[in-house]
């Protein structure tokens, strides 16, 4: 029985192009109180542009029609649990988004005298102390801004405390759970990759990882827990193994969520980690970003963080550019900070009890789903778990369903799916995270939807295969999609349809 | 459920973790505060900022009106709680929204292909040139120095384990714009791409049609850099570009002391797979029906892992909607004519006062200041409650008694005749 959703109508809408008529205006603005100039006398002919041909032209309430109704055809946080393992698809508190809104933070330049941006720098220093101290690491830079933009400026610290010390070295091992930023990303540092296999237990096999690191190796990338749940249990030990080689501890943060209060990476031998503000720290995914990839460091990094960093001086904070051994900046100005206010708001909000609470949650609301689906799903390691936990499709398999069709099939029962086929180390994998804001009420709907899937599955395959069903857009042809790849509207084209 | 899990409390839960990985004291964070008390914490760090001034700074960060629509349409959950679309057929709405703005990129620009985002215009140039090394397959760069010097920066840190060579040109001291003949000296045989902002850092329009022949000529791409769309609304796209690479802050993307803010990145049809980022096609479902999805995800991390054309996942997706909401907001006339006042309010102001460079201008310019260093006439004009010119000495050594201006349709005559006013009376106080 499907119990949270029943279908309901939504409105049909063409793209914009092809709703806009000549002349129709959603905007007006103010009388000009300067003479106006002539472009083409100013700019010279040549460089003075003619129409934007094909630009929308509809009126104020086209447009907020339009784009109301584009909305009604997500899926989101704000309508149900958002079960995708890997990326934290938390609550987002309104609060956070208000003041984010304050004038004097949303309208601050960033080249503005420095004496007019003591708010601002305030904010980004204290964020700094407290991640600080939620991982246990020395330092922070809030400049990237996403998690692979934090993996790069991570990487590249490596290599420069390394190349520091004459030996910049040529590889990073990467354990085949990983997600695919790592292994991207170290490439982008001209680092060789090698692939470091897990065992049993789904956890990084440490007799292999003994022999793999040698003194070319630069450094490990780690994900604790990683991308099946998992905590690392022999992490110090790693550690100490790459250490001993002259090799650093690299660990990607984006299951933090599973730690705060707990563990801290810096106290179990991790020397540069990342953190996605947008999982754990609540900020909107919006769609795809933005983020920040914040990056902590131990102190023998904090020499080689991006520049500018903050300063503390009698007259207040200042920048300091004067950094002899940075690696240099990775995006302009000081980072994503609209994204760290509502980062600070969060953590004000919880406190460090509350943050301890959000990972029990976090922790107890995965267990919980596993222990409700173990019976009908085949858990693909059964290691204990801790933010989430990961089943592969093996027994639905064998009547011709998969793990995507499972995904499609819970669409009709109101939920968004899990993450699918990934950890890549788990044959048809489905990688399930509740995070701590979801209720248990709406954590035994979703159970009930799986279970009832599973059944589908043995009696009826074909339904499950053939989902969702519900939706107003049904399976989408990928295919077709990137063999005839077609990602803009033309006129031409629209003639021709 | 406890019970159903079988432990007695979550405590329990966390009993495998070996013990020299636990943190043994609270974290030394205060308790959890009331929304009343965040609302003050951050009205008071608010009001620590600049507030109540009138600015003319823009170098690469501008003071546009924000339609109201546009926090309207993206404070909506289904677009602000969304995730990545990855699932198509509950993600139509974020798919067709990026259909729309990467085809608005393409009509803006004048190519032919767009992505959905970059993190930022800064990030968005190393992309471009690593994407036009990877087309050439060569290794050296000639890149303008009137490019934005913290772009410059960004793309020699991701550059720096590249085996890459860049080789920075000069803008000519007179027009502020291209050295031609430097730009000659520094170009190779190996020479991959050709980078130019246009307007550049200095607000100058650029002869893009002729670095686009010189970077040809010896088999190099031309990537055009832009920091200030509103540009776009009147100035000739870079249509003779290979890449474009920008920056979308303008469109209704508060300053926000520095992000976040989108960058995008444009190209011909013929480079689509080389492209970074995520992009989204027009496809249709089982049943016939119109629909979009994510599309040439080969190109992508999570796909080719080591061998992706990017590191890059999450991208900018909510602030390039706020770009496009913008762009439908001002539409075809709208965006012409907030340029054409952008453009009138600048020439009032560099009316005023004295130039450094001859070239023409967009809504910024170079003014020189005689006698009084930028930073003194800035403290005079901070007395009048106005933040003036970024002072250049800082980026360029040979321009420290100059000052880069903005004006947009945001700034006021009365503001402008203010500054002129500061600008003569420290002339003739330094006479």
């Amino acid at each position: 029985m499907i119990r949270k959703v029943r279908e309901h109508p939504t409105q049909n809408e063409p793209l914009l192009f092809e709703s806009s008529s000549p002349g129709k205006l959603g905007y007006q603005l103010p009388e000009l109180d300067v003479p106006a100039v002539d472009p083409r006398a100013v700019l010279g002919e040549i460089n003075t542009r003619g129409d934007i041909e094909g630009f929308p032209e509809v009126s104020e309430v086209e447009a907020i029609r339009h784009f109301t109704r584009l909305s009604t055809w997500n899926y989101a946080i704000d309508l149900g649990l958002y079960p995708l393992g890997s990326c934290t698809m938390k609550y987002n508190p309104r609060v956070n988004e208000a003041v984010a809104r304050v004038d004097g933070l949303a309208w601050a330049h960033p080249y503005q005298q420095e004496s007019l941006s003591q708010g601002a720098m305030e904010v980004i220093s204290a964020l700094e102390t407290a991640l600080a101290e939620i991982t246990g690491m020395d330092a922070v830079t809030l400049q990237p801004a996403a998690g692979a933009h934090g993996e790069l400026t991570g990487i590249l610290l490596v290599r420069a405390l390394l190349a520091s010390r004459g030996d910049a070295r040529k590889k990073v091992l990467i354990p085949d759970s990983a997600h695919g930023t790592n292994p991207a990303t170290a490439a982008m540092a001209g680092y060789l990759v090698v692939n470091a296999p897990s065992n049993e237990r789904g956890t990084l096999d440490l007799a292999a990882l003994t022999q793999l690191v040698d003194d070319d190796t630069a450094a490990v990338m780690i994900t604790n827990p990683n991308t099946l749940g998992v905590f690392e249990e022999q992490i110090t030990q790693i550690a100490a193994l790459l250490h001993s080689k002259g090799a650093l501890v690299y660990m990607d943060g984006a299951n933090m969520n599973a730690l705060m209060g707990v563990a801290r990476p810096g106290d179990f031998g991790i020397d540069v980690m990342h953190l996605n503000l947008h999982k754990t720290f609540s900020t909107p995914h919006g769609g795809g970003g933005p983020g920040c990839g914040a990056v902590a460091v131990k102190a023998h990094l904090e020499p080689f963080l991006p520049t500018p960093r903050l300063q503390r001086k009698d007259r207040g904070w200042s920048w300091d550019y004067n950094r002899p051994q940075s690696i240099g900046r990775v995006r302009a100005f000081y980072g994503n900070f609209g994204v760290l206010v509502r980062a600070l708001a969060y953590i004000m909000a919880h406190g460090g009890p509350g943050l301890r609470a959000v990972t029990m949650d976090a922790v107890a609301n995965a267990n919980y789903l596993r222990k409700l689906l173990e019976p009908y799903y085949d858990l693909a390691y059964r290691s204990p778990s801790m933010h989430e936990c990961v089943f592969s499709d093996a027994r639905q398999a064998k009547r011709g369903v998969r793990t995507g069709d499972i995904a499609k099939r819970l669409i009709d029962y109101g939920f968004h799916p899990y993450t699918v086929s990934f950890p890549l180390i788990v044959h048809g994998a489905l990688m399930i995270e509740p995070t701590e804001t979801e209720s248990k009420q709406e954590l035994d709907l979703f159970a009930e939807a799986m279970i009832s899937i599973a059944q589908e599955a043995e009696e009826n395959p074909d339904l499950v295969r053939s989902a969702p069903h519900s939706t107003r857009t049904a399976r989408v042809d990928e295919v077709t999609a990137a063999r005839k790849p077609i990602v803009r509207w033309t006129r031409e084209a629209a003639k021709n349809n | 459920m406890l019970d159903t899990i079988g432990v007695a409390s979550a405590e329990d839960l966390f009993a495998h973790l070996p013990a020299e990985t636990r943190v043994r004291r609270p974290l030394a964070i205060a308790p959890g505060q009331s929304e009343y008390e965040i609302v003050g914490y951050f009205r008071a760090r608010g009001a620590e900022n600049a507030s109540g001034y009138a600015s003319f700074l823009g170098a690469g960060v501008y003071n546009h009106y924000r339609p109201v629509l546009v926090d309207t349409v993206i404070s909506r959950g289904e677009f602000l709680t969304s995730y990545t679309p990855y699932q198509a057929e509950i993600s139509q709405g974020t798919l067709m929204t990026i259909f729309e703005f990467q085809t608005m990129i393409c009509q803006l620009t004048g190519m032919e292909v767009a992505n959905a985002s970059m993190y930022d215009g800064s990030t968005a140039v190393p992309e471009a040139a690593m994407m036009a090394m990877r087309i050439t397959g060569r290794d050296h760069l000639a890149v303008s120095r009137a490019v934005h010097p913290e772009y410059r920066e960004v793309l020699a840190t991701y550059l720096q384990h590249q085996d890459t060579r860049v080789a920075e040109f000069e803008y000519d001291r007179e027009t502020g714009g291209i050295d031609f003949a430097s730009l000659e000296r520094a170009l190779h045989s190996n020479t991959a791409a050709v980078i130019v902002q246009s307007p550049n850092f200095f607000g100058l329009v650029e002869d893009v049609k002729r670095a686009a022949e010189m970077a040809h000529a010896v088999g190099a791409l031309l990537v055009v850099v832009f920091t200030e769309a509103v540009s776009l609304g009147i100035i000739e796209p870079p249509r003779d570009a290979d890449i474009v690479a920008g920056e979308l802050q303008s469109f209704a993307i508060p300053p926000s002391y520095g992000g976040p803010f989108a960058g995008i990145i444009a190209t011909r049809e013929k480079y689509i797979r080389q492209i970074p980022g995520r992009l989204v096609g027009e496809t249709k479902d089982v049943r016939g029906n119109r629909a979009f999805c994510l599309t040439l995800a080969t190109r992508e991390q999570h796909i080719r892992r080591e061998k992706a054309t990017s590191n890059i996942c999450t991208n900018q997706a909510l602030i390039a909607l706020m770009a496009t909401v913008f762009m439908t907001v001002y539409g075809r006339t709208g965006l012409r004519e907030l340029a054409e006042q952008n453009l009138a309010k600048a020439h009032y102001l560099a009316g005023r006062l004295p130039l450094r460079f001859r070239g023409s201008f967009f809504n910024e310019f170079v003014a020189r200041t005689n006698g009084r260093t930028p930073d003194e006439v800035n403290e005079r004009l901070l007395e009048n409650k106005i933040i003036g010119g970024l002072p250049l000495g800082r980026f360029y050594p040979e321009l420290s008694d100059c000052m880069l201006f903005c004006a947009t349709e945001m700034n006021r005559r009365e503001h402008m005749d203010s500054v002129a006013g500061v600008f003569a009376a420290e002339e003739a106080y330094a006479r």
